[in-house]
């Protein structure tokens, strides 16, 4: 078992340009499914046997999937999303950085209203995996193993830095789901932990948050009150000025908010194990694993 | 994207949000001739800067004549101005808003910002105004009245009338608050705003309501779509390296530390930085240059980095994770046959084709130490900024 995505998960590539060519061949190459790609003024046409449409519609109405991954620039992303629900997608992964933040409040309101049962992860996120089964974004693949724990992060290179600690240690993972930096983004640590604790093959979480925002404090929260799993966290940006954006949009102190001491006395304060130091993710891992 | 407040107000103008009269100028005697054609016998003369806090550093003066005008902007561009948000040393302010001044009877807070929790705009406002909000809502959350609105429709009438009438305003006053509400709404949404503020909102002694000050942030991400607003971006209050940086498409934010850092990926560069401070060093910089950074990249970050005169180390840490080692490897290495590396330079590779891109680096003339590992690599950087400062 994973969460989200597995081996029977078939998926739709939406922004089937040099950019999404490239990423899809790793993913072809991982072994995930992917069934149809859209590339406006392109239908009709394939890449590489991939059959590819003007829009997620008119490849709806050709193939079944149940998933989309978004590559689409950032001006018509938001957009695509949607496209994406109303053709059918259940999962939809954006992995396109840049998207104007009210584009996804818009987005996400109307996803809310029009698609309830639709989930989203992302954007400005590396993508979600299933290591041995399904992977769907832009991660290495073979830093990855099947495994235990479950990996949640709202960064890229750090998610790849927190496997592969794990993975040297000989610990695989469930699924790992980069959740994106941006202020507004779809799936939340609140919303996949319930995922992780359904999950029989997750026996630990690892959730990798940074500044900015208060969905650390919120999945501190939820733990305390319902989580029985072990968890442990790491918190990026400890050292960050305030008023600055570090890199991602979303990690920003703001009013003195969103800090990483609020967050990591938050999540101590629920039993997180808390990894000091960004060098000891895989061991703290190890440590609650016992 | 920060904006000036003279700039603000000008797009404040554009969507009928009153603002005082107000002319800029650069220099004493641009400055006197503003409060010439003003005319009056009050203005107000304000530094443009983008740090906050304008006040408490003395960049914010009253007179009462031009001669008055004229001393109080020689006192102004003549030293740095200090605020509790710039760095100790100041910034040079380099233009002033020259207005007529306007006494009034009451002060408000009115405010947008981006609520992620919501994920929708929320209007703040407050009766205790020309304050700093954040005292306000730490102090005395209750002073502060929240209403969320639709990104889509924008603020309705009734809830800015409510807003008003939390302000304890009434009649035309309550009517003409909630039409600034509304304007400052449509602003938010329609310019892709981050954070909009009026601080203070005044009901001036003629009765009128008015904004005396504005602050408007963009969402750097929806400039693509603004030009107009693109345009208004002022270098000269940027630190100048992250001006240049964001020339490369760069995320660099500057630190007062002396290890310079190059790092692909925002978390990663934000936990190197952590991961320095552990040890015991101080970062220069936050850099992250791009999930997948290339030879180009590299280049460009060596030189933004080897051009930083504090820099007293440079830490290289880079997961590879599509983008290979080896590549990442042969693009250090060609940025170094160009630069001249005066630095220690200590670098960490990890990830795709690692075993190769260390031994193009090992195999290589330049002096580079090798750490195996994130610890190794923080240790290694923190020792050699100490020895190259002994």
């Amino acid at each position: 078992m994973s969460i989200l995505v597995g081996a029977e998960t078939r998926v739709l590539v939406q922004g089937l340009g040099r950019v999404g060519q490239f990423y899809t061949d790793l993913m072809v190459e991982y072994g995930t499914q992917i069934v149809a790609g859209t590339r406006p003024g392109k239908g009709g046409t394939d890449y590489h046997g991939i059959p590819i449409y003007d829009t997620a519609q008119a490849a709806a109405a050709d193939v079944a999937f149940n998933t989309s991954v978004v590559f689409v620039p950032a001006a018509a992303a938001a957009e695509a999303i949607l496209e994406g629900a109303e053709a059918g997608a259940r999962l939809i992964v954006a992995i396109t950085e840049g998207v104007p933040a009210l584009d996804m409040v818009r987005t996400k309101a109307a996803l809310r209203a029009r698609f309830p049962g639709t989930r989203l992860i992302g954007p400005n996120c590396p993508g979600i995996i299933s290591p041995g089964a399904c992977k769907i974004g832009i991660m290495p693949g073979y830093i990855h193993q099947p495994g235990p724990v479950g990996i949640i992060s709202r960064s890229g290179t750090l998610t790849y830095e927190g496997v592969h600690q794990c993975s040297v240690l000989g610990i695989g993972q469930s699924t790992c789901i980069g959740i994106g930096g941006d202020p507004v983004v779809g799936m939340s640590f609140t919303d996949l932990l319930p995922l992780y604790r359904d999950d029989p093959q997750t026996k630990a979480v690892l959730m990798i948050g940074e500044i900015g925002g208060s969905a650390e404090e919120e999945a501190a929260a939820y733990i305390r009150r319902e989580f029985d799993k072990p968890v442990v966290a790491f918190i990026a940006g400890r050292n960050a000025p305030p008023g600055k954006r570090m890199g991602h949009a979303g990690a920003i102190i703001a009013g003195g908010k969103g800090t990483a001491a609020e967050k990591i006395a938050a999540l101590r304060d629920a039993g997180v194990a808390i990894s000091n130091s960004p060098a000891e993710l895989g061991s703290t891992v190890a440590g609650v694993l016992g | 994207m920060k904006i000036h407040e003279f700039q603000a107000k000008e797009l404040f103008r554009t969507y009928n949000i009153p603002v005082p009269r107000g002319k800029t100028a650069g220099s004493k005697e641009e400055a006197q001739a503003a409060a010439r054609e003003l005319g009056g016998d009050l203005f107000a003369v304000k530094a443009q800067v983008h740090a906050g806090g304008r006040g408490k550093g003395g960049g914010v003066r009253l007179a009462h004549s031009s001669e008055e005008v004229g001393e109080a902007a020689a006192a102004i561009l003549s030293a740095p101005l200090v605020t509790p948000q710039t760095t100790p040393g100041g910034i040079t302010v380099h233009t002033l808003l020259i207005e007529e001044g306007c006494p009034f009877e009451r002060q408000f807070y009115v405010g947008i910002v981006l609520d992620r929790a919501a994920e929708q705009p929320a209007m703040m406002v407050s009766a205790e105004g020309g304050v700093e909000i954040e005292e306000v809502a730490r102090e005395r959350p209750e002073a502060i009245r929240r209403a969320h609105f639709d990104a889509a429709v924008g603020l309705s009438a009734e809830a800015a009338r409510d807003l008003a009438h939390a302000l304890e305003l009434s009649g035309n006053q309550a009517a003409e608050a909630a039409a600034v509400m509304q304007a400052l709404a449509q602003i938010f949404v329609e310019r892709d705003c981050s954070l909009i503020e009026i601080n203070p909102l005044v009901v001036t002694r003629a009765g009128r309501v008015l904004a005396l000050d504005a602050k408007c942030n963009f969402d750097d991400n929806a400039l693509f779509r603004h030009g107009e607003q693109a345009a208004l971006r002022d270098r000269s209050e940027e630190d100048a390296r992250e001006a240049e940086a964001s020339d490369y498409g760069f995320s660099y934010v500057s630190l007062e530390g002396d290890i310079g850092c190059m790092v692909n990926g925002a978390g990663l560069a934000m936990a190197t930085n952590d991961i320095i401070t552990l040890a015991g060093g101080a970062p220069a910089n936050f850099l992250d240059v791009g999930g997948a950074a290339d030879p180009e990249r590299v280049t460009a970050a060596f030189k933004l980095l080897l051009g930083d005169e504090r820099v007293k180390t440079v830490l290289v840490n880079i997961f590879g994770g599509i983008v290979r080692c080896d590549v990442i490897a042969q693009g250090i290495l060609q940025a170094l046959e160009t630069l001249d590396l005066k630095v220690p330079l200590v670098v960490r590779l990890e990830g795709t084709n690692v075993t190769e891109g260390r031994r193009m680096l090992r195999e290589s003339q330049v002096a580079i130490i090798e750490a195996d590992g994130f610890h190794d690599a923080a240790d290694k950087a923190v020792a050699a900024a100490k020895g190259g400062a002994a």
